[in-house]
């Protein structure tokens, strides 16, 4: 019984995987994180993937109010937010939200205002689905390390 | 793993990203190398100069404190872009540094702009990698700690023979030799257009 239900969460964990990666959510460097985690760290991913929802909804909020003040002109300060999401969003492998990000930085560079916010709800839209699709990928993380009884790495597909 | 801590190198991390801190302290820990990180490059100097100043020892006859350091840094790798100090003027400081000169430095950026990669190795670079770093990246670092380290300790033989023999002086000639060698050979990520270019998927 227990041997079913770590193979089916097993097959679940891939499936979600190969959506993420077919779909360019994820890109090779999220593989690099999970090559990374071992013994010594065996939450690695998710301490990074933590930090950097921290980071990201700092971010986000940042660009909002930004973008939402009337006498808003500081574009450059907004591609200083961009390269800092566009950098950390790249360190882990958050593939479409970096190149959303790179479309939004254009829009900046133009002083396209109008162009700014629909890249912002672009990507405030990406950073939801990301969001959720690895809280979803990290639970059955969790049911697994329970069916098994032991904890072991995260696995490559 | 298993590697004693006075053979460990010592890597100074610099990265004002808290996420590629904490990336690029696990890659090097699981490269076997002994990891300090900080968020700027003026903490970086501080932490470089601190060492500098308070671990000579006074019984040895020689003046280089560079070689006396209790906590060695072996090779200093910092992010380009930073608010305040960039890579780039931290690299500078470390290359006019009498005591810190010859310390490795390696720059990481995630914009690949061949005028900012060439730069720095004018500047004295050692590497030039591309964000994000990958574990294939660090395997380059160990020689530049290797070769920093023969040439202190020829140094610090130079120093001790206080009057030298021709015969060491020709040593130190054809080491000399080989680390001009070494420099031309080194690779340039712009005009090989190689390894720190990698093409990212779609």
């Amino acid at each position: 019984m227990l041997g079913l239900a770590a193979d089916r969460l097993r097959a679940d964990m891939n499936r979600l995987l190969a959506f993420l990666f077919h779909q360019g959510i994820l890109d090779e460097q999220f593989l690099q994180l999970q090559q990374l985690q071992d013994e010594s760290s065996p939450n690695f991913v998710s301490e990074v993937v933590n930090i950097y929802f921290h980071e990201s909804e700092k971010l986000l909020r940042s660009l909002r109010s930004l973008l939402m003040d009337r006498e808003f002109s500081d574009y450059n300060k907004m591609g200083i937010h961009l390269n800092q999401f566009m950098g950390s969003s790249s360190s882990i492998g958050a593939n479409r939200i970096r190149n959303v990000c790179v479309a939004f930085r254009a829009a900046s560079e133009q002083n396209n205002r109008a162009g700014c916010l629909r890249a912002l709800e672009l990507l405030e839209h990406e950073y939801c689905f990301l969001k959720n699709k690895l809280h979803e990928l990290f639970q059955i993380q969790q049911q697994r390390v329970l069916a098994a009884g032991v904890r072991y790495p995260m696995q490559n597909i | 793993m298993g590697m004693a801590a006075e053979s460990q190198f010592h890597v100074l991390a610099v990265d004002d990203s808290i996420i590629d801190r904490k990336l690029i302290q696990k890659l090097l820990k699981t490269s076997s190398y002994q990891v300090t990180t900080v968020d700027s490059g003026t903490k970086a100097l501080e932490f470089l100069g601190l060492h500098q100043n308070d671990t000579i020892n006074p019984n040895t006859p020689s003046s280089s404190p560079n070689n006396h350091q209790e906590v060695e840094v072996n090779l200093v790798i910092t992010d380009y872009c930073m608010p305040g100090m960039t890579g780039y003027d931290l690299l500078k400081k470390i290359k006019e540094s009498s005591s810190l000169r010859n310390i490795p430095v390696v720059i990481m950026s995630s914009e690949n702009v061949p005028s900012r990669i060439t730069r720095c190795l004018e500047e004295g670079a050692e590497e030039f990698f591309l964000k994000p770093v990958r574990l294939s990246d660090l395997s380059k670092l160990r020689p530049h700690m290797l070769k920093t380290k023969f040439k202190d300790q020829h140094q610090k033989q130079e120093e001790k023979a206080a009057f030298q023999s021709p015969k060491q002086q020709k040593t130190e000639q054809n080491l000399q030799q080989q680390q001009q060698q070494c420099n031309n050979n080194k690779r340039k990520a712009i005009d090989e257009g190689l390894s720190p270019l990698r093409r990212r998927t779609r």
